[in-house]
């Protein structure tokens, strides 16, 4: 009995005294996670410098991060926070620093470049930015200067906009039995491969509105085993343009992961549409596209908005083909800026090394998200 | 002794009473009737009883003096299907049965015509299924013959009568060369179901652009776009053009409108443009000016 009510005051004790050692010393991330900044460290080197301000960034502290730079007279603290969270909305504006990287790139007694690689945490997943910057002493402390991007400004003009634009009236719940409804978009998939990567299946393929209406596509597959029984089932999420206007391409990919191609019998594919309103409005022009050889190989180009209208969120998905015009791979990128009229949004999409080299040709379209904002 | 007699005794004594019971209720029923139509049942023996008559979703009760005929006016049975008869009097109880059959003449009629949009050109395209009712929506099984007549903006009219299979009948025709709003009438008697059917214009025909130097830019046009029975495409459709030039690319994806694809993009020197709509290919030009 005395044993026990001993070892319930050492803990006791030892609980009272762990809280208040983090009270008084709290360790310097979690000072930083609670909005202290217990993290900074002296700006004394311009590595020091860089991550002290990748911290704030991080905590989203504008106001001490805009007090760092050497160069904050040529920008305001407004236009600073813009230049990261963008100017319209945009895939960066409800997004959040995850993590920084900072690389010294030259170094002299008065000044250095350091390379700040920003990763955000994005509604789509994981989007890096990187910013070169100068870092220049100043007294004992090393002040960095942020290239500032200012924002593009598109010129006040009408562009008069009158592309084609779909509504639906759908049958009615109170509509007789037999009574017909709006026919869906007939969609037809043009070409589909199966293709096994190290952490699993792939299915690529294209699928093709062939109707005269704007249709919302989805694909699923369904693997069958050598005995025809379904093993697996998956859809295409996100690699596939959802919209597809009258005799529009889309790319799809679907994976399954951890399946092997030996295993599989057959596939099952099921392509998926429906009516949707639609507008033919904006066409974005994919400008000056390259196709970049191993190692790092990718496809590069620029987007250009050729409407009126501000795009929110671009999602470019490129289509690859051997030399037989065989679909190799789909990849995406989505645009974390959004796309002005008339003005060259740069992307880059990355490929697989190790099928870079059977590429020979390649098809990119683009999806896009507005908000409805007008200039 | 004496219990043997008492068996015989009460043997008979039932049997008695069972007579007595069959002449207090039997029935006539009719084998059959038509839905909605009048009838009858004709009940034998004296006292009073009660009748019911019992079917899918309908009860009929009636006080009867028996003996007596029992007349049910028009409408009074109106769904098809098989009914149980009842006759319960004070001391007994007779059953029968007979059946509702849908009324011969069609009244109305259910039409599924699909698909209600398809390219020109298309052989047995469209189909439609038609199923026969009375006047008591009950379905007429009895083979009776339905018309269906698709007739299309041009004039043209196809026509086909079809007997109905246990209450359906279908069929399945060609939509035409034209592209335009079709009228799809299904009738037996004097009643009548219409559909609309579009016929929408297939795939592109000979896709063919031009090109034209606009400042640094090039214009490109495509012909009126139309398809191979020279329907015109409708706006919207989208028409690709690609101009690849020295390892790179510029492609877009731009709307008909008003017939034509038309858009400006940067000139390259030596560039090859193409253009595409869907899975067909157009022609291709190459810039050397």
């Amino acid at each position: 009995m005395n044993k026990g009510r001993l070892l319930a005051a050492f803990l006791g004790a030892t609980t009272v005294a762990l809280v208040v050692i983090g009270t008084v010393w709290p360790a310097p991330s979690a000072a930083a996670y609670a909005g202290g900044a217990g993290m900074m460290r002296s700006s004394s080197t311009p590595e020091a410098a860089v991550e002290n301000l990748g911290d704030e960034i991080r905590t989203q502290a504008w106001e001490e991060a805009y007090a760092s730079f050497a160069n904050k007279a040529q920008f305001t603290e407004p236009e600073f926070v813009h230049d990261l969270t963008g100017y319209y909305p945009s895939l960066l504006t409800y997004t959040t620093l995850d993590k920084f990287e900072v690389r010294p790139l030259h170094s002299s007694a008065n000044e250095a470049d350091v390379e700040l690689k920003l990763h955000w945490a994005t509604v789509v997943g994981s989007s890096a930015t990187t910013r070169d910057l100068r870092v220049v002493k100043n007294g004992d402390r090393w002040e960095p200067e942020w290239p500032i991007v200012k924002e593009v400004r598109v010129p006040p003009q009408v562009i008069p906009v009158n592309y084609l634009r779909w509504d639906v009236i759908y049958r009615g719940a109170g509509d007789d039995w037999g009574a017909q409804d709006v026919e869906a978009p007939h969609v037809r998939i043009v070409d589909m491969h199966p293709v096994e990567r190290a952490d699993g299946v792939v299915i690529l393929g294209e699928l093709l509105n062939e109707d005269v209406v704007p249709a919302w596509v989805s694909v699923s597959a369904t693997l069958l085993g050598k005995n025809q029984s379904p093993t697996a089932t998956e859809g295409s999420f996100d690699k596939i343009s959802h919209l597809l206007l009258p005799k529009q391409v889309t790319p799809f990919l679907i994976k399954f992961p951890g399946a092997s191609l030996s295993n599989v019998g057959s596939i099952r594919m099921t392509p998926v549409s429906a009516l949707i309103a639609a507008s033919a409005d904006p066409v974005i022009e994919i400008e000056n596209e390259q196709l970049h050889p191993a190692p790092g190989a990718s496809l590069t180009g620029q987007l250009i908005n050729q409407s009126g209208q501000i795009v929110n969120v671009a999602h470019v998905l490129g289509t690859f083909y051997d030399k037989t015009g065989h679909v190799v791979w789909v990849a995406d990128q989505y645009i974390d800026q959004a796309l002005l009229p008339e003005t060259a949004v740069p992307f880059e999409i990355h490929i697989p090394e190790d099928l870079a080299r059977d590429i020979s040709s390649q098809r990119t379209v683009i999806a896009t998200y507005s908000a409805g904002g007008s200039l | 002794m004496r219990a043997r007699l008492a068996f015989v005794l009460s043997g008979l004594a039932i049997a008695t009473m069972q007579l007595a019971f069959a002449q207090a209720g039997s029935m006539t029923l009719p084998k059959t009737i038509e839905a909605g139509n009048a009838f009858s049942i004709q009940s034998s023996g004296s006292g009073k009883a009660t009748l019911y008559v019992v079917g899918l979703g309908q009860v009929l009760k009636r006080d009867v003096q028996l003996g007596e005929t029992s007349f049910f006016p028009a409408g009074s049975l109106f769904n098809a299907g098989h009914y149980v008869v009842i006759l319960a009097g004070d001391s007994s109880t007779e059953s029968g049965a007979f059946d509702v059959l849908p009324a011969s003449t069609p009244a109305d009629l259910s039409f599924l015509a699909r698909p209600s949009r398809l390219p020109v050109g298309l052989h047995n395209g469209i189909t439609g299924a038609a199923y026969v009712f009375d006047a008591y929506h009950n379905l007429i099984v009895a083979p009776t013959s339905v018309s269906f007549e698709l007739s299309s903006p041009s004039g043209i009219v196809q026509k086909r009568i079809v007997a109905t299979h246990d209450g359906a009948a279908w069929t399945a025709l060609d939509s035409t060369a034209q592209q335009g709003i079709d009228r799809f009438v299904a009738q037996v008697d004097h009643a009548s179901s219409a559909r609309v059917v579009e016929q929408v214009p297939g795939d592109p025909c000979g896709l063919k652009m031009s090109a034209e130097q606009t400042g640094r830019e090039l214009q490109l046009k495509t012909d009126p776009v139309r398809d191979c029975n020279g329907n015109a495409v409708p706006d919207g459709t989208i028409v690709t053009f690609t101009e690849a030039y020295n390892g790179g690319q510029s492609t877009v994806d731009v709307p008909l409108k008003r017939g034509i694809a038309e858009v400006q993009m940067a000139g390259h020197i030596g560039a090859t443009i193409s253009v595409a709509s869907g899975v067909v290919l157009g022609n291709q030009i190459r810039w050397e000016k």
